[in-house]
């Protein structure tokens, strides 16, 4: 080997800047939106505008009649071609058409569609529909739905019960089959201490920065549909895209070109991506739809919105003895493809990091007139981590203990792992008091505390906040998805020596490109820039899940992992041909491959790869080439945990809230990129502060979203933060070789209780022990200004 | 999110635009678009032409003379923010353009065109109030001048007959002037602004005026307030701002403030502004 080439670094746990970066900042990314067909037409819809009604007539004529116009649909016409949406849940749902038929239970839901030739045309040929309504009454309270009054929303489904109440727990047999319910009953009865609070996880609207799009191209000579869509599992769509237009899989082609940030909200399929290919068959044309704001707002799921009651029993020490959770999910209209499953998270982690004796969760789902809820950054995690924090927090004000020390009384502890909860989950592994003291150290809680009560003494008000977590992420075992929980990888080394490979996880922010890049050019010894990433096309990447649930790095991370073990080794036997040495001497070593204790005979990785392809001889018994893939299956999900501290300050005269530090202490187990790993946090604690602070999607008696724009809708900025304070420790998972759990939605569970444990911290004086979210400053306004406590 | 169908000009003078838009039939000017391109791509505005007068020459600018400032119809709030002459001379006009929006908004968004569609919660017309500031127009029959206070007429009504064009905002600077408002927290706009111009004189405030926007139909003065000001030092000022919000009534309620929250906001920021401009 020559001694003067430069040593390749090692490049896992190195801060490598994306690479994805440079073409998105410059505005050269390729969105659903810029692409192109020759004869492609545009779609749009007419939505209603009323929250509940039933439609009494459509009068198309109008838009039919303007020229470039090509075709009107009503939703009856959709239904001729289009069955009712599947649901990927096994719960009963009610029929639910792509475009509504005879009632609207949403405002807006699409009545009516247009093609026509260009999209403004398209867009003033809907307006031109007419369509009048019966308005029903409707309803936005979930608790309210729940009396079947004043309205039920699906005749099928009395009470406005879309999963009736579904126990969970201790003393509970996994089919429900019975139910026992001393051990919770006899928590409650030895507490010397009783915390109960009715919490709100309030409806957040997702907000990716790109709006959906669908691009559906059925070519009648090759009877193959493509389509295009801006979303985050392009198998998965392909799948049902498929079985929706009585198409073979071989038949469909999915992509997911740039992806404009999903944030769970483009897991589902939604009726536009089935719209547009059955609409695209039938024409025999290309058709295009792509979401505006205003449409976005509506049309695309919103997150959260779960009613919890809260119940926690406790010693005087602090030892806690019994949880109860009353969950009540409000899913809006209809069931979506995952709806149903979210708030099941919630109940799955309801312990959080605590090893609780005895726990019963009940989960109520209602449908209420409101736009449909899925995923939502976190899905049913952060829910559960506010509830639990909370409520350990309530419990620390009460017994005046210190909020650390309340937690740390009841972690789960190290030899614990791997945990069984009474929930059903198996912690993988976990070290919390790991994560808690360096939270401790990292944020000098001890100085905190002072400048708080200095402030405090100044007359300001001034709390601090402390929340753990721990997340369900790297979904999962085959068993826990009804896609299957698996992911496919494909590496192959291209005739020149330079790597290709293929990952079923189709990124929208991760990362992926540069992370996944990282782990294959230290596999091989081989500079970054000869890896190159695949993804998001089910004609190039031949099978895939997708990208949710933190799973990119810990499932699809590995499969390329255990793909690349396949090639290298494969790689081996070929330098072990050329170079006349043994298979198990062969080692890749800076761009090189050579034999172990021979320097000398080492030979460039591109002429080993040009061997593969051109074997003269071919070796006994080996085919030529190089390429191998490799499905990954956990056998478990994976569990990261962490800490947030946070000191908030409140506007004696206004209630303004604002955030003056924010540290978090994230375990997300082994880091292939620690810049990667901190940017994604980054944006789950701007999405959980959002939450706490900011952000809340407001719905008037009517079912109309008040919050249907910027202008009302509060997306944080830069501007609104502090400069987070980021540390990690580090715990790997044993559930995957790379030992990596998943980081992408874990800011959005420490940070949002964390926040709200810190004002009720600030308001504390005033007897508050909880606040709903978000912290709209005129309500905490109140609580001071009725107490006096407007001026200093 | 997709606006009807329109025309578009440029025009090349103030003449011109009022020339182009006379020729329009139901068409509107546009400068920096931002409050106008929003309502068009909600269909609420529907013009069926823009005269664009953000390129006109010699519209944009700030100048003094003879002791008063001139700004431009089409300068930007950003150039507002960053002029060191404002910053000298009239630091609240600076220092309310800072406050606006976001930067895409103050790099768009025109101090003559704030004025023109007069948001209720906008910024500029407690400002110009608090300056008694001329309003200049020029229109098909002529130029003419108008006192803010006669300007902002009622929810987004102003004096600005049709096919008039606001030329310019002129005013005598006032050094001790400060703004204060409360942020709606999506759009930045004021739940409740408050400028304060003072005339001071050994500690003492001679004479005040004071606008306040967002908490009514369109921006108003606070004249008792400004009475209750007048003779007062620092340490009176708490005491005279308690009453600010008295004689405002039909407070305006939204999704982000009630009306009782918006009328307790009035005294607070009234002081904050008066305490800013005593400072100075
Ligand atoms: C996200 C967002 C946040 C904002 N936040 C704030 C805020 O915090 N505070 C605030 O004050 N404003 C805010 N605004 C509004 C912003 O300041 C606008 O730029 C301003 O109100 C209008 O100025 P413009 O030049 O963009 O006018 P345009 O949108 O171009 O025009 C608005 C109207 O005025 C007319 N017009 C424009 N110029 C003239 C003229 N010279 N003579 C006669 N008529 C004219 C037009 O015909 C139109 O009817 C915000 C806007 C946005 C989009």
């Amino acid at each position: 080997m020559s001694t003067s080439a430069p040593v390749l670094p090692k490049l896992i746990g190195e801060r490598v800047k994306r690479r994805e970066d440079p073409r998105l900042i410059r505005g050269l990314g390729t969105y659903v939106d810029d692409l192109k067909v020759t004869g492609m037409r545009h779609l749009a819809f007419k939505r209603c505008d009323i929250a509940h009604g039933t439609i009494t007539s459509i009068d198309t004529s109008a838009a039919a009649k303007m020229t470039g116009v090509e075709a009107v649909y009503t939703g009856a016409d959709i239904a001729k071609i289009l069955a009712p949406m599947p649901i990927g849940t096994p719960f009963p749902s009610p029929p639910h058409h792509a475009v509504a038929v005879d009632v609207v239970r949403y405002a807006g839901e699409p009545v009516a569609l247009v093609v026509a030739s260009d999209r403004y045309l398209a867009r003033d040929a809907a307006d031109a529909i007419v369509v009048t309504y019966d308005p029903l009454p409707a309803v936005v309270d979930p608790e309210a739905a729940m009396t079947g009054q004043p309205t039920v929303i699906h005749k099928d489904f009395p009470h406005n019960l879309a999963v009736a109440l579904v126990p969970s727990g201790t003393g509970v047999a996994p089919d429900y089959s019975s139910i026992d319910n001393s051990a919770v009953d006899k928590a409650f009865a030895d507490a010397e201490v009783v915390i109960s609070q009715r919490m709100v996880n309030h409806r957040l609207v997702p907000n990716a920065m790109e709006p959906r799009g669908v691009l559906a191209h059925w070519e009648p000579g090759k009877d193959t549909m493509t389509i295009w869509s801006s979303t985050q599992n392009p198998h998965i769509l392909k799948t049902m895209i498929a079985a929706m237009n009585g198409l073979g899989q071989h038949q469909v082609r999915a992509i997911a070109p740039e992806v404009g940030g999903g944030f769970g909200a483009k897991i589902n399929i939604y009726a536009e991506e089935y719209v547009c290919s059955v609409v695209s068959k039938q024409l025999g044309l290309p058709i295009k739809w792509v979401e505006d704001r205003s449409e976005a707002f509506v049309a695309t799921t919103h997150g959260r919105d779960i009613i919890g009651y809260i119940d926690l029993a406790a010693r005087k020490d602090g030892k806690v003895l019994g949880l109860k959770m009353r969950l009540i999910a409000d899913i809006g209209a209809y069931n979506m493809l995952l709806t149903a499953a979210i708030p099941t998270l919630t109940m799955l982690m309801a312990n959080g990091t605590y090893d609780i004796p005895a726990i019963r969760t009940t989960l109520t789902e209602v449908f209420t007139n409101k736009t449909p809820t899925d995923a939502y950054r976190g899905a049913g995690r952060p829910e559960a981590t506010y509830f639990v924090e909370r409520a350990m927090d309530m419990l620390a004000r009460e017994l005046k203990m210190d909020p650390a020390e309340v937690r740390r009384k009841n972690f789960i502890k190290p030899n614990q792992f791997p945990y069984q909860t009474q929930m059903g989950a198996v912690y993988d592994s976990g070290d919390y008091e790991k994560a808690l003291d360096a939270a401790l150290t990292a944020s000098n809680w001890k100085g905190l505390v002072a400048e708080r009560d200095q402030a405090r003494a100044e007359g300001r008000l001034v709390g601090l906040g402390l929340a753990f977590y721990v997340e369900v992420c790297g979904l999962g075992p085959s068993s826990s998805l009804p896609t299957g929980g698996w992911e496919h990888g494909q590496v192959t080394i291209e005739r020149d020596g330079r790597i290709t490979a293929t990952t079923g996880a189709s990124p929208h922010g991760q990362g992926n490109e540069t992370t996944f890049a990282q782990m294959l050019a230290d596999q091989f010894s081989v500079p970054f820039e000869h890896v190159t990433i695949l993804h998001g096309d089910t004609g190039i990447v031949k099978q895939g899940i997708g990208t949710f649930g933190s799973r990119s790095q810990a499932v699809a991370g590995t499969a390329l992992h255990l793909a690349g073990g396949k090639v290298r080794k494969k790689m081996a036997q070929f330098a072990a041909a050329m170079l006349e040495a043994s298979e198990d001497d062969i080692v890749f070593e800076n761009g090189m491959v050579g034999v172990k204790g021979a320097p000398a005979k080492a030979k460039p990785f591109a002429a080993i790869a040009a061997y593969a392809y051109v074997p003269v001889p071919l070796p006994p018994g080996m085919e030529p080439g190089l390429s191998d893939e490799a499905f990954f299956e956990p056998n478990n999900n994976t569990y990261p945990f962490g800490c947030h501290i946070s000191m908030l300050e409140i506007d004696r005269e206004t209630g303004e809230p604002k955030l003056l530090k924010l540290i978090a202490v994230d375990d997300a187990g082994h880091l292939i990129n620690p810049l990667i790993v901190e940017g994604q946090i980054h944006g789950g604690l701007a999405q959980g502060i959002g939450q706490a602070m900011i952000e809340e999607a407001v719905y008037n008696e009517d079912g109309q979203l008040l919050t249907g724009s910027f202008m009302d809708y509060a997306l944080p900025r830069a501007t609104d933060f502090p400069r987070f304070e980021l540390s990690a420790t580090v715990t790997p998972t044993p559930v995957n070789p790379l030992g990596a759990k998943g980081v992408g939605e874990a800011g959005t569970l420490g940070s949002t209780p964390c926040i709200v444990s810190a004002a009720v911290d600030a308001l504390s004086q005033f007897g508050v022990t909880h606040i709903d979210m978000m912290l709209r400053p005129e309500k905490l306004w109140r609580i001071i200004h009725n107490h006096g406590g407007g001026r200093s | 999110m997709i606006p009807v169908a329109f025309e578009y000009q440029r025009a090349t003078s103030v003449d011109d635009a009022i020339a182009k838009l006379a020729a329009s039939g139901g068409g509107k000017f546009i400068a920096g678009g931002h409050s106008l391109v929003p309502l068009m791509k909600l269909r609420l505005s529907e013009p069926a032409q823009l005269i664009d007068i953000a390129r006109i020459p010699g519209l944009s600018g700030i100048r003094a003379s003879g002791g008063r400032i001139a700004i431009g119809a089409t300068t930007t709030h950003y150039e507002i923010a960053a002029s060191p002459l404002l910053r000298d001379q009239c630091p609240m006009m600076a220092e309310a353009a800072t406050e606006i929006g976001d930067p895409q908004v103050r790099n768009r968004g025109t101090i003559g065109g704030s004025i023109a569609h007069a948001d209720p919660a906008a910024d500029f017309p407690a400002v110009v109030l608090a300056l008694d500031a001329d309003i200049v127009l020029k229109g098909p029959t002529g130029a003419r001048t108008v006192k803010a206070s006669a300007f902002f007429r009622g929810f987004y009504d102003v004096d600005l007959g049709a096919g008039e064009l606001i030329t310019a905002i002129q005013f005598a600077p006032v050094k001790s002037a400060g703004y204060a408002k409360l942020r709606q927290r999506a759009s930045h706009y004021a739940v409740v602004g408050v400028a304060a111009a003072l005339e001071v004189s050994g500690g003492v405030i001679r004479s005040a005026r004071v606008g306040l926007t967002g908490a009514t139909t369109h921006a108003v003065r606070l004249t008792s307030l400004e009475a209750a000001l007048a003779g007062k030092r620092a340490d009176a000022v708490a005491a005279a701002c308690a009453g600010a919000a008295n004689d405002v009534a039909d407070v305006n309620a939204d999704l982000h403030a009630s009306a009782d929250y918006r009328k307790a906001m009035i005294p607070v920021f009234a002081r904050r502004a008066v305490e800013r401009a005593l400072a100075r």
